[in-house]
């Protein structure tokens, strides 16, 4: 069963001062995530992310659509017990110390009594907010309250967790215990769902990536099968400062780094340039396939939006 | 389900005493004391209707003020600072929250009622020297005030549902003075023919019906109240507050949060 | 059903059911409150109190004043109270927060002078009412009718009616009748068409309902105290010819060449009694009439408004 199914969520604003002009938030949007997967959902920002997700929540109603989370009608309030929320840029109780609101947010997910206590003391820990459990929250700087937002999604043992930005804020000692943390809920068999902007993220933790701009569905994937290059192309490093012309001939772009030279080259040349490097007796450092990064599927989707949206609006002017 | 709007409602109090709220206990025992003990100086045969007369308007009045204040943002301040969003992520549903937060804010001002009616009888005491039999009446002038609170609550909340605090305040203010004079707007209304009559009579009968729930007067006059009266005036202030937040759920259920 | 679907015909219904209940119960509560609501009226009864109470909006509370008049007047008549005590402060306050409220004047001047059950019997405090108004409105010269209105009309003053009456036919803008009735008061003030004169001002200078309709019962009786007195000296004049008294109106009015047997301005007849007085038929439909009661006949000592407008 799938974690989630978004089926056709569909979001236009009505804006203007009398509330006419209709903008469009989010075109049908038909999307798939399994469980025990961690799903990227990528755009910049204002693509639609933050509105998926607020739909998702039943915190914005949507115009058009269903979705189905855990089997469930997404609609049922019985769901959101299993599952979790961490918004983008968290706001909660300033008056209420992590400990006091991590037990409010247990008592109306329903975690029994004896049980939130350790749960609470469990999740603290894990987030790196023990020592600061009896603080209030108005004097936690950003980072903890990220922490916290954490906290706060994963208290209830959730079977799927849905992070917005969870990054933002974060200093790069902040992103890797993220990063790890996400990882280790996986292990326990939970399903992620993330939306970032920050494509590195996306790379390093994804299974199954989602791209989203202008409201509309860009391309969806494995990100394996995104990054694996069909056009393969080859890294070739060696020794010394020389571009011999037979590298050159085969269609090499090179770069001279301090004492080595750097190659890219089809992969299919990569036979021949070994044997060129061996002719001219120069030492073959390295040969690396190159992976086309997700930043450049990314761009690449980016651009041919634009270029769809510019043919679109010539052919309906 | 029931579990849950308990708990959203202590938290609400929870809130209102953090707020420092209760503080105004302070305001108002200076206030009360004061006019106690200035009030044994210049008169000698009224001290007890003024200490009940200024007590129970004092009582009314600032919880009037504290229950708007803190009823306009109890919604609204949740959806702009988005606290709302890790709250109804959770198997809560959405009126279960508006109920809850009705609660905590009804429960905040019963409290401060509590404290305050200790304040007023302490007053009491000290201008007239002994309680009378008829000193009962004031525990029901209390207890009409507290109903007014049920009102004021609910209908700061209704607005809190889908207005900006500002213009929340200025409605559930207006609605009040209103509601001090609506046996007058009745009275209006019967001047009026055809339409106007209509739309006059109607509202005079939506507007909360304070008057009706003011019997501080009486009380300081010691006259007696009937029992016929506190049991339909109990069931006034339930039902309209129940109105108003049927009205509140109603328009928070549908409300799209930024 | 979703759950909103579900929540919304719930609260929906609560709604409709918690709006009626309100209303039906705020119906209930009047019945058990009304005294309440005068005493309330006038838990301040001072003037100079009320006027700072009102905070400077003293012209919203005159009109606030000026409803609760109306409306204590309104119910105690109509519930067939006899005494309006809380008239007189009600009107002070009126006119203290607004002393051009005109309406007010002339309402002290219709019910604050008569006698009970009719109005408040404090002609005293009228006359105080009306000279608080002048000395306010110096020219208003309506305030000096309404002054002379309450010589006249219940003080029997006439005197003191027509100096006023002149006093305010010489403002700029005074309707021609007050010279009339200045004059009048002079050598007819007794006279039938002088009353119905008056009478006829008070309603036409009016548009308040209850002074209206004091004025119509005035013309009314008026009207009946006219014909009785006519029929009464048709009698005398009867006996005088013919020794005896007439054996019925019928007979009376062909002696007197009447066109028709004389009614009252209900359509009733005159009686003819075996001692030769003449009646009205209902004396309690005309609250105010001098002539034509029945011998040993007590008001009822209810106000009474017989004909409706």
């Amino acid at each position: 069963m799938p974690a989630i199914e978004i089926l056709g969520l569909e979001k236009t604003y009505m804006v203007g001062f009398w509330r006419k002009r209709p903008k469009l938030a989010l075109q049908p949007l038909h999307l798939t995530v399994e469980e025990g997967e961690i799903f990227g959902f990528l755009g910049p920002n204002g693509a639609g992310k933050t509105t998926t997700l607020k739909m998702l929540m039943g915190l914005v109603f949507p115009t058009s659509g269903t979705a189905r989370i855990l089997g469930h009608e997404w609609t049922d309030p019985e769901v959101k017990a299993q599952t979790g929320f961490l918004p983008e840029q968290p706001y909660f109780y300033d008056y209420l110390t992590a400990h006091e609101l991590l037990n409010y947010y247990g008592q109306l997910s329903g975690v029994p009594g004896k049980d939130r206590k350790r749960r609470i003391d469990e999740v603290l820990q894990r987030v790196g907010l023990t020592d600061v459990k009896g603080v209030q929250l108005r004097k936690f700087s950003k980072g903890m309250l990220q922490r916290a937002g954490i906290a706060q999604a994963i208290l209830h043992n959730p079977k799927l967790v849905f992070f917005d930005e969870p990054m933002s804020g974060l200093d790069p000692l902040g992103r890797r215990e993220v990063r790890d943390l996400m990882e280790q809920l996986k292990q326990e068999g939970k399903t992620v769902f993330f939306s970032t902007h920050i494509l590195s993220d996306a790379e390093a933790l994804c299974d199954r990536v989602a791209i989203i701009n202008k409201g509309e569905l860009r391309g969806v994937g494995a990100v394996e099968d995104l990054t694996s290059t069909v056009q393969g192309k080859v890294e070739v490093v060696w020794q010394g400062v020389q571009v011999p012309a037979s590298m050159k001939a085969l269609g090499a772009e090179c770069h001279v780094t301090g004492d080595t030279v750097r190659a890219v080259l089809p992969e299919t040349q990569q036979d021949a340039a070994i044997d060129a490097l061996r002719r001219e007796r120069i030492r073959l450092i390295a040969i690396t396939p190159l992976r086309t990064s997700l930043e450049a599927y990314f761009v690449e989707k980016m651009q041919q939006s634009q270029s769809a949206a510019a043919t679109t609006v010539g052919t309906t002017k | 389900m029931n579990a849950r709007i308990v708990h959203i409602a202590s938290n609400t109090f929870r809130e209102a005493v953090r707020d420092r709220v209760l503080y105004n206990l302070i305001a108002f025992a200076l206030l009360i004391s004061g006019a106690a003990i200035f009030v044994g100086q210049i008169s000698i045969d009224i001290e007890r209707l003024v200490v009940v007369n200024l007590g129970l308007t004092a009582v009314s009045l600032f919880g009037v003020v504290i229950a708007i204040f803190i009823g306009i943002g109890l919604v609204s301040k949740e959806i702009d600072k988005r606290t709302l969003y890790t709250v109804l992520s959770r198997p809560v549903r959405r009126w279960e929250f508006i109920v809850g937060k009705f609660f905590g804010l009804a429960g905040t001002l019963i409290v401060n009622t509590f404290f305050m009616a200790i304040g007023v009888f302490a007053a009491l005491l000290y201008v007239a020297h002994k309680f009378t039999g008829a000193d009962t009446l004031i525990l029901i002038a209390l207890y009409f005030i507290i109903l007014e609170f049920l009102i004021i609550c609910s209908l700061a909340l209704l607005f809190s549902s889908f207005s900006s605090p500002l213009l929340s305040a200025v409605f559930a203010f207006s609605l009040f003075v209103i509601g001090c004079f609506a046996d007058d707007l009745r009275g209006f209304a019967a001047l009026t023919h055809g339409f106007t009559r209509w739309i006059a009579t109607g509202a005079a009968y939506l507007v909360p019906n304070f008057s009706a729930l003011n019997v501080i007067s009486a009380v300081a006059h010691q006259q007696p109240l009937s029992g016929q009266l506190i049991v339909q005036n109990t069931l006034y202030a339930l039902f309209y507050t129940a109105m108003a937040l049927s009205g509140a759920v109603l328009i928070f259920e549908r409300r799209n949060l930024k | 059903m979703t759950s909103i679907q579900r929540t919304t015909i719930v609260a929906t219904t609560c709604l409709v059911v918690s709006m009626t209940a309100c209303v039906l119960l705020l119906r209930h509560l009047d019945t058990i409150r009304p005294q309440a609501v005068i005493e309330d009226v006038l838990y301040i009864d001072s003037p100079k109190v009320v006027k700072r109470a009102s905070l400077g909006f003293e012209g919203l509370a005159a009109c606030l004043y000026w409803t609760r008049t109306v409306q204590y007047f309104g119910h105690r008549h109509h519930d067939l109270e006899r005494t309006y005590h809380e008239l007189a402060p009600l009107l002070e306050i009126t006119t203290a927060l607004d002393p051009q409220m005109f309406p007010a004047y002339q309402f002290g001047a219709s019910f604050l002078a008569p006698m009970p059950p009719n109005g408040a019997g404090e002609p005293e405090r009228a006359i105080q009412l009306m000279e608080y108004g002048i000395q306010h409105n110096p020219d208003n010269w309506q305030l000096y009718y309404n002054l002379g209105f309450v010589y006249y009309t219940e003080l029997k003053d006439y005197k003191k009616a027509g100096e006023v009456f002149t006093r305010g036919s010489e403002i700029p803008g005074a309707h021609p009748f007050m010279k009339l009735l200045a004059a009048q008061m002079a050598e007819h003030a007794g006279d039938f068409t002088t009353a119905r004169l008056l009478w006829s001002a008070t309603f036409e200078s009016s548009s308040e309902r209850n002074i209206k309709q004091n004025a119509i019962e005035h013309l009314r009786s008026i009207q009946v105290d006219e014909d009785v007195t006519n029929l009464q000296a048709g009698v005398t004049r009867f006996g005088e010819r013919t020794g005896r008294l007439p054996y019925s109106m019928g007979e009376l009015a062909s002696a007197e060449h009447l066109p028709a047997t004389p009614v009252d301005p209900d359509g009733n007849a005159y009686v003819l009694d075996p001692d030769g007085r003449v009646l009205v038929e209902h004396p309690d439909d005309f609250p105010f009439i001098t002539k034509g009661l029945p011998p040993g006949y007590k008001r009822t000592g209810l106000p009474k408004f017989h004909t409706q407008s």
